[in-house]
């Protein structure tokens, strides 16, 4: 009998980064993406956390030129803050096996932003698989390694949260597959980027592109059901499995590799129906695609941009239904925990009516009843640098009620450089940076940093501290405190620094229950 | 059999919601069915709404019940029916604190297994034994008793 399993896409495409013998596993925790790595490692991978997806991705690139099979992962903003060498590398190609994993959070159940990842497939020039379920996470990502290696290029694999967190069968390969062979050689005409090389490199990924394209249109990652000659569906995604629900009777051409598209599969299946409706979450990439290319389809209307597809969002885009949709009934939002000690922090800064410049971590909750303290939250790192500019900016007496606050994983990840920026270019009021140390990332899950003194893995790792850091980079006054065992002393402190035309950091250390409770059960 | 079937658990973090749809969604796999378990896992903080859902069948599309599709609700905790009732099917069977012996259980941590046994009365292609095999499975040994006396408290 065969093997079957029941898994999430997350531990489907762990499960096969380990079939595969990916050399190495690399990212930054970020919900939907987090458990990849975790699982991976579980399973006997070798996984790391990286400071940033930045980090990450580079990471693996290094890996890949030495003709390792690397996978980066991370959330789709963290692919942002990865773009830079994702842009590059997208020119030079690897001579290993790249994948990127992208995981899209449609509808924001925990994320600053829908933004639809499909574009950077597009944009930087990579292929870019996207799967439907557990068992095409699973195949797909096999498939990606093989994509990438056959064609030296980084593969893009977009994930959706639905994608990543439900459970569906898997059938794992029982076969052995074979490893990497580690051969580097020197390559310096295809993995240095000057200008001269890169005119060169530019070109040669446009080929790249257009083979694949060729390869597209052969049909191994394309499912064609032709079933009604009235109506036929465009699917990608999670999205197809809507639309198997919602128009069983209609005909379907699923895609699985979605960029660059098999056009002229398209325009053949287009042709065989009577109406032609492209489901796609998000934007309306293939839409537009299709209609750019003479292709006459029917997209979704713009109300549909928002938020998630389902089952019954997949019958009112057929049916052409532009009502208004009933709101869900609001559930309650999650809050920070009792006995979490960002409560008391919180607490002292609402008493002094602060100014607070926030960023991304459990702590952005305090923009919630009953502290709304926070007042601006942009991106993982921009509390320090966001609250610098303000000060720069707002007259003296306002200006001395900015603070940054910033947790310790997203210090490591990229407020350090904030931190360069306000030593470099203080502000003349100087500036007060409030870095809540719980000493894990809580809220992707509780994963290990730079600063927890452990890997991926729970071994145990050389620990950085703050304090020495930021001290060492030459900021006036660094302090320690744990807020909620000595909160009159926090809110004097706090006041005291306020007052000054110092550069402070306040480390208020005091650890996360929840991570308590995981380190307790190692 | 073509049909799919639509399960929720709902509640608040912490009430053991998703672990109750994972022991469900164990038991239906290990019985062949085609099974879909679907939950958006948010930020780990604690006391927000949760809620899981599970779909079985011969064949299964869409990992998310379709709104007001839904067979079984089973409702933790009382200020979370309003949330979820809309998604209830006309006819279809709605599970709650106030349906059970709660104040019967010897220990308040064991209140999911008491819910999942009241919905397994309603399962009844799957055998009573199935669901103690997989609760043992899911549940460290210290916890078996006080949970396999809820879920027959909750079976009736």
């Amino acid at each position: 009998m065969t093997k079957k399993l029941l898994l999430s896409g997350n531990e489907a495409v762990a499960m096969a980064a380990q079939y595969c013998k990916v050399n190495l596993g690399v990212g930054y925790p970020g919900t939907p993406s987090s458990e990849i790595l975790d699982e991976f490692s579980k399973l006997g991978g070798k996984a790391e956390w990286a400071p940033n997806e930045k980090t990450a991705l580079e990471v693996a690139i290094g890996g890949a030129f030495a003709k390792g099979r690397t996978l980066a992962t991370m959330k789709h903003v963290g692919v942002n803050v990865a773009a830079d060498p994702l842009f590059t590398i997208a020119y030079s190609g690897v001579p290993g096996g790249l994948v990127l994993i992208s995981a899209d959070d449609p509808g924001l159940a925990s994320s600053q932003n829908e933004q639809d990842n499909r574009r950077y497939a597009i944009s930087a020039g990579v292929p870019m698989f996207e799967p439907a379920s557990s068992q095409e996470c699973y195949d797909f990502l096999i498939k990606a390694f093989e994509l990438s290696e056959k064609f030296k290029t980084l593969v893009l694999f977009r994930m959706t949260t639905r994608v990543c967190h439900s459970k569906t069968l898997v059938v794992p390969r029982e076969d052995d597959y074979p490893a990497a062979v580690i051969n580097y050689e020197k390559d310096a005409k295809s993995n240095v980027m000057i200008p001269a090389y890169a005119r060169i490199a530019h070109r040669k990924m446009r080929n790249r592109l257009a083979e694949i394209a060729e390869l597209n249109e052969a049909g191994e990652f394309i499912v064609e059901k032709m079933r009604s000659s009235e109506i036929g569906i465009i699917a990608t995604g999670i999205s197809y499995m809507h639309a198997e629900d919602a128009a069983p009777e209609a005909s379907i051409l699923k895609l699985g590799l979605t960029y660059p598209l098999p056009l002229e599969r398209i325009r053949n299946f287009a042709s065989k129906v009577k109406k032609c409706y492209v489901i796609e979450e998000g934007d309306p990439i293939v839409t537009e695609t299709c209609l750019a290319n003479g292709i006459q389809v029917v997209g979704k209307n713009e109300i549909y941009r928002y938020g998630e597809l389902n089952v019954n969002r997949v019958r009112r885009i057929l049916s052409g239904d532009v009502t208004p949709e009933a709101a869900p009934v609001p559930g309650k939002p999650p809050q920070l925990c009792v006995g979490c000690p960002h409560r008391k922090s919180y607490e002292g800064m609402k008493a002094l009516d602060l100014i607070v410049a926030g960023d991304i971590g459990c702590y952005t909750l305090g923009v919630l009843p009953p502290y709304e303290a926070v007042h601006t939250c942009v991106c993982m790192g921009a509390s320090i640098t966001t609250g610098l500019g303000m000060r720069h900016v707002m007259a003296e007496e306002q200006a001395r009620k900015v603070v940054s606050v910033i947790g310790d994983s997203t210090f490591w990840h990229t407020g350090i450089n904030g931190i360069v920026e306000m030593v470099y270019n203080r502000p003349a009021t100087g500036h007060v940076v409030i870095i809540l140390d719980n000493s894990i990332t809580a809220m992707t899950g509780m994963q290990e940093h730079a600063g927890t003194g452990f890997h991926l893995d729970n071994s145990p790792s050389k620990k950085l501290v703050i304090e020495d850091v930021v001290k060492a980079m030459g900021v006036d006054n660094v302090d320690i405190i744990d807020s909620t065992a000595e909160y009159d002393a926090y809110c004097e402190l706090l006041k005291k620094r306020l007052a000054s035309n110092d550069l402070s950091v306040i480390i208020v250390r005091r650890p996360c229950i929840l991570g308590m409770v995981k380190r307790k059960g190692k | 059999m073509k049909k799919v079937t639509n399960i929720i658990f709902a509640g608040l973090g912490g009430q053991g919601v998703l672990k109750a749809s994972d022991i469900l969604a164990e038991i239906l796999f290990t019985l062949d069915y085609d099974v879909k378990k679907s939950e958006v896992h948010g930020m780990s903080q604690r006391g927000g709404s949760v809620s899981s859902e599970i779909r079985f069948g011969a064949e299964v599309f869409s990992p998310m019940i379709p709104h007001g599709e839904t067979d079984y609700l089973v409702v933790l905790e009382p200020t979370q029916v309003e949330v979820n009732i809309s998604k209830l099917r006309e006819g279809g069977i709605l599970i709650t604190p106030a349906d059970l012996p709660l104040d019967k259980l010897s220990n308040p941590k064991a209140a999911n297994t008491m819910f999942l046994g009241a919905l397994s009365k309603h399962l009844t292609e799957i055998p009573e034994e199935r669901f103690i095999e997989v609760i043992k499975r899911f549940l460290p040994e210290k916890v078996h008793e006080v949970n396999i006396e809820a879920f027959k408290l909750g079976r009736g």
